[in-house]
C-alpha cells in the first residue's frame, strides 16, 4: 500500500509526515509523531479526549483522517503551555483540581480554548454545552466548569 | 486494501468514482463515515475526499435563497448570521448533530447520505423544500433532498454520483421554521422522534402555506401531507393543533428500540410536531 506524504503545520511548526491511508490524525499525533498529549479514549467521536484544533476548529481527531490534514494547520495540547509557563487555563485547571486521572484534560483544556476564543465571558449554561462532547469519567465537570469561568475571568482581566 | 484521493474538481470526483474497480466512499466530514471504517462496518476500497474542490465547504446567498456546498461543517452553517435569519429551523437542526467537536465537522451531505431515520438535519431541509445539487457520470441534476435517502443506511445515488451543494429557496414574508427533536438527555443522543416544520401566515396569522416533516418514525423522514393541511387555512388554535397532532400520529410507521416502543414515538411525534409548529409560527409572526 502507498503512504501518502503530508505537509502540515503542526503548533505552528510546518511538520511533513507519511501515513497509510486509514489513519487518523490521532494515530499519527500520537504513534509517529509521539505527540501523545492528545488520548484514544472512544475512538467514535463521543467523549473528546482526542480534541485538536484544526484551523481553529475544534474537532475530534479519531474523526479525521491523517491524509485529511494536508495543508492545514493542527494546534494539540503540547503548543498550549510556552515552555515552563502554562496557560492561564492549565494555571486554573490546577488550582481548581479540576482533573483526577488526567485523561480527559487535554482535550477538555483545547475544547476550554477554543470555548474562550469565541465567547470569553460564557454563562455556566453555556459553558456545560460546549463540553457536552468531553466526558470525564472521574466526574469533575463541577470543577472543571468553575476552572474554566475563573480562567476566563482572569483573561477578561475582571 | 484502502486508498484515498482528494480530487479538486467535480470533473475529476465524478471520473474517479465512475472509474473506482471497487467501492468507493465519499468523505465529507467523516464523522459517521470514520466511525463505520473503524467498526468494518464499511469496508471502501478508495475514499474519495471531496472537501478540495471549491465550493464545498462555504455558504452563498443567490436569488434571495442560499446555496451550501455539500461538505460545509455544521459549525460553519451555525456562523451564519443571515441563513440563521431565513432559515432558523434549518441551522436550529444542523447544529444538533453531534457534539462541538462533531460540528467541526459534520456536513448536511454527510447527514444526508448516511441515511439515519433519525438524521436531524433531514426533516428540516425536507420542510424547507430544499434541493440537493446530484453530480454523476451522466450529468448534473437538482432533486428534492426528500428524493435521496430510499432507507436506513440506503440512497437514491448512484456509485458514480455525490451531491455537490443543497439550495434554500427564497422565503415570502411571515414566514419562518423550526426543528425540534426529542431525546432522553438535552445532548449528545440520536432522535427518539424529530419534527421539521415550515409555514407562512398572511397578515392576519392565518397560515397560507405549511410543511411538516416527521424524522426517527419510519425508515426515513416522512414528509406528512395531513398535517401540513391541518396548518393551512387557520390560525395556529387549539382545533389546528388537534389535527396536527392527529395527523402527525396517522402518519408514523416506527419501531421498537431503546429509545422507544412504537406506540411512546407515536404518541411524542403528535407533541413533537405541535411544539415545532408553534415555534415555527411565533418566529413567522415576528418576521414582518
Amino acid at each position: 500500500m502507498s503512504k501518502h506524504h503530508v505537509s502540515t503545520t503542526i503548533n505552528g511548526a510546518p511538520t511533513e509526515f507519511l501515513c497509510e491511508p486509514q489513519l487518523t490524525l490521532l494515530d499519527v499525533l500520537r504513534d509517529e509523531l509521539h505527540l501523545t498529549g492528545s488520548k484514544e479514549g472512544c475512538s467514535s467521536g463521543d467523549c473528546g479526549a482526542c480534541s485538536v484544533m484544526v484551523d481553529g476548529r475544534l474537532v475530534c481527531s479519531c474523526l479525521m483522517l491523517a491524509v485529511e490534514a494536508e495543508g492545514h494547520a493542527i494546534e494539540t495540547i503540547e503548543g498550549m503551555a510556552r515552555g515552563h509557563d502554562l496557560h492561564p487555563l492549565q494555571r486554573k485547571f490546577l488550582e481548581h483540581a479540576a482533573l483526577q486521572c488526567g485523561f480527559c484534560t487535554p482535550g477538555v483544556l483545547i475544547a476550554a480554548k477554543a470555548l474562550l476564543e469565541r465567547n470569553p465571558n460564557p454563562t455556566e449554561t453555556e459553558a456545560r454545552y460546549w463540553f457536552a462532547g468531553n466526558l470525564c469519567r472521574c466526574t469533575g465537570y463541577d470543577k472543571i466548569i468553575r476552572a474554566v469561568l475563573d480562567a476566563a475571568a482572569e483573561l477578561r482581566g475582571d | 486494501m484502502l486508498d484515498y484521493t482528494a480530487p479538486s474538481t467535480v470533473e475529476e470526483a465524478i471520473r474517479i468514482l465512475a472509474e473506482a474497480p471497487g467501492t468507493a466512499k465519499v468523505l465529507s466530514g467523516g464523522t459517521d463515515l470514520l466511525v463505520q471504517l473503524r467498526s468494518g462496518r464499511t469496508k471502501p476500497d478508495l475514499i474519495v475526499d471531496i472537501k478540495k474542490i471549491p465550493g464545498m465547504s462555504d455558504i452563498r446567498e443567490r436569488d434571495g435563497g442560499f446555496v451550501i456546498g455539500a461538505a460545509t461543517p455544521g459549525a460553519v452553517i451555525g456562523e451564519c448570521e443571515a441563513l440563521k435569519r431565513v432559515w432558523p429551523g434549518v441551522v436550529e437542526a444542523a447544529n444538533l448533530i453531534g457534539s462541538t467537536q462533531v460540528q467541526g465537522r459534520a456536513s448536511l451531505a454527510g447527514n444526508l447520505c448516511n441515511a439515519s431515520p433519525a438524521a436531524d438535519s433531514v426533516p428540516a431541509l425536507i420542510a424547507a423544500r430544499a434541493t440537493c445539487v446530484v453530480v454523476g457520470a451522466n450529468g448534473r441534476r437538482e432533486v428534492p433532498v426528500e428524493s435521496i435517502p430510499t432507507g436506513p443506511g440506503r440512497t437514491s445515488l448512484r456509485p458514480d454520483e455525490f451531491i455537490v451543494e443543497f439550495h434554500l429557496p427564497k422565503r415570502p414574508p411571515r414566514s419562518a421554521d423550526a426543528y425540534l427533536r426529542f431525546i432522553p438527555r438535552t445532548e449528545m443522543d440520536i432522535a427518539v422522534v424529530g419534527a421539521g416544520v415550515s409555514v407562512t401566515l398572511d397578515p392576519g396569522g392565518v397560515c397560507t402555506d405549511a410543511r411538516v416533516v416527521l424524522g426517527a418514525v419510519a425508515p426515513t423522514a416522512i414528509l406528512v401531507p395531513d398535517a401540513a393541511a391541518a396548518l393551512i387555512g387557520r390560525r395556529l388554535d387549539e382545533t389546528a393543533l388537534a389535527a396536527l397532532d392527529q395527523a402527525a400520529r396517522r402518519a408514523c410507521k416506527p419501531i421498537d428500540d431503546k429509545r422507544g416502543t412504537i406506540e411512546y414515538r407515536t404518541k411524542v411525534a403528535g407533541v413533537i410536531a405541535r411544539r415545532a409548529a408553534a415555534i415555527a409560527y411565533e418566529r413567522a409572526g415576528e418576521r414582518r
